[in-house]
């Protein structure tokens, strides 16, 4: 059996199930002292003194510093952007607040001590003077008058003002069409929640410089806006480490102002210093995820052809601007309005606006799953305009098979899909005619199945994943490349050690770039090694979101070994006496084409390499590649999701009775991973749809900061998955793969809300918000009635 | 002030003298460098930090060392003899119950627990009785098949 493609277990698991596995807090230094950072309990203040003597007092303190402290010394810093929009204020963010905080939760000192305890203890005891002043939370109403201003730099809260589309196009669709079908939604503020709270651990050597060890998604890039902006050390100075991760799902790819304090003053002291956020703390300062207000419509002709979409939308960036925040809400989200749909026209106008809250930054799906929300709610609307069964209304509009490569409206180039077998396969596996039918009869005789209400929701989603090129992301304002790394290294026996760039946190890289190296170089599995996490072992990496670590990761290695086995197939040839050109390489032999017997085995050949007694004039001795790859694309999953839902109508409660997923990630590598990769993409889109919701109140408290407030999924409110997929393979980069890590979570919202509506559709409900409380179900059922 | 506690884990008797605020999941982890078991909320809602004591599942962030005195608890590194794996162990491995594995422990510990009562639990069973542990890799689904399993191999 083939190693690529198959579902190999994980050999990252057996020290994560025996409790080996080394997270960030399981880490200690000689000498190490503990941080506490000192944060505000205020969304917006001044901060008008800071007294640190009695929390200096305390036994095992070991110093507290202040924003200034920072600001005045030589290694401060600030916290940058990595992504530009024109004409984007950019405040600056410095690494401690020194005259305003903008956010619960926003830090203003921090405490060094002996032990966790007491540096807890002495953050208490620090006493700051803040003049409160009005916030502003809401990110519409934030650009309206008599808002509290965020920043003096960006009136009226707006950070940016973005648009996409031909918007007279649009406009004109909309006046020619026979239908319309207009939207508002709020798209509700989730919190990233890794169940790993987010720390490092730093450590200052003179002659050595700054190891950071940290929970991240990307080290190098971490090293890299730290080197920049943030702690003003050169980069070849400082080493980035990222252990065992506890999940990210966006949440550690950022950089947070916490990673350089706490660098800062390793350098300041001396001494090792190691920070672990409470869980609440985290809860105030992981950079959140969504929190859009949208206006959205759909035309459509009298032949139930979509003519025009458009979408207006105000997205939150918090009180600063996180590492990638402004391509969330504008790359990553309008340019995936044309969803799996021919529409001739299409215009998205964003307003990025900053609020007194926790920044804004991607979060698992970033972008696409608001874009995604918007476009299949908006399918549903119109199927229901038009009188059609949405799966129908879907099929009429997809993009055709044979349309590919498709432009779409909105900058995409759609390299591959066909939309409609994903489609039949999802309705066929749910009995999907049987349900219309079970539905019609339910309401036709209600009271029958204790008058519960049954929905059925479909999405029909599109992803981009693998966001590339770098020259077209760096013209958009990526102020990064978005290629990946590996370096392929061969040892004179034959085993291989692979240094990849995509740092994983849960996805499993170390068993599936071992498969890709064993299929391809016909060696056993157990020869290879996989190495990421680290920049001082690791060329460079850009590291894992996005869905990126297959396409982009997965390919590099792939051009590595391309490289390898063109350097051995030079010796081999050397070695037999033949031309280059009639060698072969084959499970894991070196042969002379049409030659039985003649040929040279990998072994040989990497020992050659290395002993050099015979090598080709010229050639250099060793057996390593290193590639950057940069795709020529984006690559673009795509599938269908039903949900099957049954709504109490007495208590407004939802129970997800089937999912179905069937999704088209194109070649699979390894299936295991890929099914468990949906199933955690769409308990973490369910979540949101049914239970999650950052809320601040007016005051801009953000009152869901601990677990017995944030609805996070648990086993008994979710379903077992039923899981399918076609296979539409990448045609742009050499795996053929295209990536399934946020597919779950951008399709299951619009799956469930659009089941959600269609159960309550008898009630006239055309929407509603997420996430489906049951008081917000049972109050659209019961309209003006008290509960 | 510090109080001395008698504590048996994982078989080994520990004499330590703690301080009495110290919660049991830090002396574990920072006494007796014992890692394996997590913490995720330290407010006894996540199940990161679940160890077995005295034979009952308890939340390790939620007990104070001193509470444990004269208890026996097995972690996460004790719940099999070295080199060996605990059914519900190979069954989250070959399941793929886990994916960045830091609620795993916790998950393992807990599923022991059930299994420990209700030999073979149904599926509803098994996610009303993970209520307390949460995760947000896998969407549960094969962790319930691993325990499914390990049931089915008679754990
Ligand atoms: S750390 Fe104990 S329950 Fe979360
Ligand atoms: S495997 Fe990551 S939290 Fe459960």
């Amino acid at each position: 059996m083939a190693v690529l493609g198959s579902s190999i277990k994980r050999r990252e698991d057996p020290a994560l199930i025996t409790g080996e596995g080394k997270y960030i807090d399981d880490l200690t230094l000689p000498g190490m002292t503990w941080a506490a950072i000192v944060r505000s309990p205020h969304a917006h203040a001044r901060i008008k003194s800071i007294d640190t003597s009695v929390a200096k007092k305390t036994v095992g303190v070991v110093a507290i510093f202040t924003g200034k402290d920072i600001a005045d010394s030589e290694h401060g810093g600030v916290v940058p952007v990595g992504w530009l929009l024109p004409d984007l204020k950019t405040p600056a963010h410095p690494i401690l607040a020194v005259d305003k905080v903008r956010h619960v939760g926003d830090g203003v000192a921090v405490v060094l001590a002996e032990d966790r305890y007491t540096a807890h203890d002495a953050a208490e005891q620090v006493e700051i003077d803040y003049e409160p002043l009005e916030a502003a939370v809401d990110p519409k109403a934030a650009t309206e008058e008599g808002a509290a201003l965020v920043h003096e730099e960006a009136p009226n809260n707006i950070a940016f003002d973005w648009e996409l589309g031909d918007k007279e196009k649009t406009n004109s669709g909309f006046a020619a069409a026979a239908h319309t079908v207009a939207l508002d939604l709020r798209n509700n503020r989730i919190l990233p929640f890794a169940i790993e709270p987010r720390g490092c651990l730093a450590h200052y050597d003179k002659n050595r410089g700054l190891t950071l060890r940290m929970t991240s998604q990307n080290p190098h890039v971490h090293r890299l806006l730290l080197s920049l902006a943030s702690i003003a050390l050169p980069e070849h100075k400082i080493r980035v480490i990222a252990p065992e991760v506890g999940g990210g799902f966006g949440s550690k790819i950022h950089l947070y102002p916490d990673e350089a304090i706490v660098s800062w003053c390793a350098i300041r002291t001396g001494r090792p210093v190691k920070w672990i956020a409470t869980r609440s703390e985290g809860s105030t300062t992981d950079a959140h995820g969504r929190d859009h207000v949208t206006h959205a419509e759909l035309a459509i002709d009298g032949d139930g052809k979509i003519s025009g979409l458009r979408a207006d939308t105000h997205a939150a960036m918090g009180a600063y601007l996180s590492t990638f925040a402004p391509a969330v809400p504008t790359y990553l989200h309008g340019t995936l309005l044309s969803g799996q749909y021919d529409i001739p026209a299409i215009y998205v106008h964003v307003t990025g606006t900053f609020t007194n809250t926790a920044p804004v930054d991607a979060v698992r799906g970033a972008g696409r799953p608001e874009a995604t929300f918007i476009v299949e709610r908006l399918m549903d609307l119109g199927a229901r305009a038009m009188g059609l069964d949405p799966a129908e209304f879907r099929r009429r509009n997809f993009v055709s098979a044979d349309a590919f490569p498709y432009q779409t409206q909105v900058a995409l180039a759609y390299d591959s899909g066909n939309y409609e077998p994903a489609l039949d396969k999802a309705l066929e596996i749910a009995g999907y005619a049987q349900l219309r039918a079970d539905q019609e009869n339910r309401r036709k005789s209600p009271g029958e199945d204790g008058g519960k209400l049954l929905g059925v929701g479909l999405s029909s989603y599109i992803e981009a994943c693998g966001i590339a090129p770098s020259a077209v992301v760096g013209s958009l304002g990526a102020q990064a490349g978005l290629y990946e790394s590996a370096k392929v290294r061969v040892h004179p026996t034959g085993s291989i050690t692979v240094y990849t760039g995509s740092s994983a946190h849960g996805q499993g890289h170390e068993t599936t770039f071992a498969q890709i190296v064993a299929e391809k170089l016909g060696v056993d599995i157990d020869a290879v090694d996989v190495i990421h996490g680290d920049t001082q072992e690791v060329q460079f990496g850009m590291g894992t979101y996005g869905s990126r670590s297959a396409a982009v990761g997965g390919s590099a290695i792939v051009r590595s070994i391309e490289k390898i086995i063109a350097k051995g197939t030079t010796i081999a040839a050397h070695l037999l006496e033949a031309a280059e050109g009639d060698i072969e390489f084959e499970k894991g032999e070196f042969r002379v084409k049409g030659v039985p017997g003649k040929a040279q085995s990998w072994g040989d050949v990497c020992l050659m390499a290395y002993l050099a007694h015979n090598l080709p004039e010229g050639l250099e001795p060793g057996l390593e590649e290193t590639s950057f790859y940069d795709p020529a694309n984006f690559t673009y999953p795509f599938g269908t999701h039903v949900a099957i839902v049954e709504v109490d109508p007495e208590t407004g409660e939802v129970e997800i009775l089937r999912y179905i997923a069937v999704d088209d990630c194109g070649n699979q590598i390894n299936p295991m991973i890929v099914e468990g990769q949906v199933h955690g993409g769409l308990a973490y889109g369910i979540g949101q749809a049914l239970w999650e919701e950052a809320v601040y109140n007016q005051a801009g408290q953000l009152t869901t900061a601990t677990l017995l407030d944030y609805a996070m999924p648990k086993a008994h409110q979710l379903p077992s998955y039923e899981t399918a997929s076609t296979v539409t393979p990448c045609p742009h980069n050499p795996l053929g793969v295209k990536g399934i890590g946020e597919a779950g979570t951008i399709a299951s919202p619009p799956a469930i809300v659009n089941a959600v509506c269609d159960a309550l559709s008898p009630f006239g409900v055309t929407h509603l918000d997420m996430p489906l409380t049951p008081e917000r179900i049972w109050r659209a059922i019961h309209p003006g009635e008290d509960a | 002030m510090s109080v001395k506690i008698e504590v048996e884990v994982n078989g080994t008797r520990h004499e330590r003298e703690v301080d009495p605020r110290l919660l049991l999941v830090h002396f574990l982890r920072e006494e007796l460098s014992l890692t394996g078991t997590n913490v995720g909320c330290e407010t006894s809602l996540c199940g990161a930090c679940t160890v077995k004591m005295d034979g009952l599942t308890v939340k390790s962030c939620t007990q104070l060392a001193v509470q444990a005195d004269g208890a026996s608890i097995t972690t996460i590194e004790g719940l099999s003899p070295e080199g060996e794996l605990h059914p519900l162990q190979q069954a989250f491995w070959d399941e793929h119950g886990l994916q960045c594995g830091y609620c795993t422990p916790g998950m393992i510990l807990a599923a022991e627990g059930l299994l420990a009562v209700n030999p073979s639990p149904g599926e509803s069973e098994i996610r009303e009785s993970l209520k307390g542990n949460l995760c947000r890799c896998t969407g549960y689904h094969n962790i319930v098949k691993a325990i499914q399993s390990a049931a089915k191999g008679g754990a």
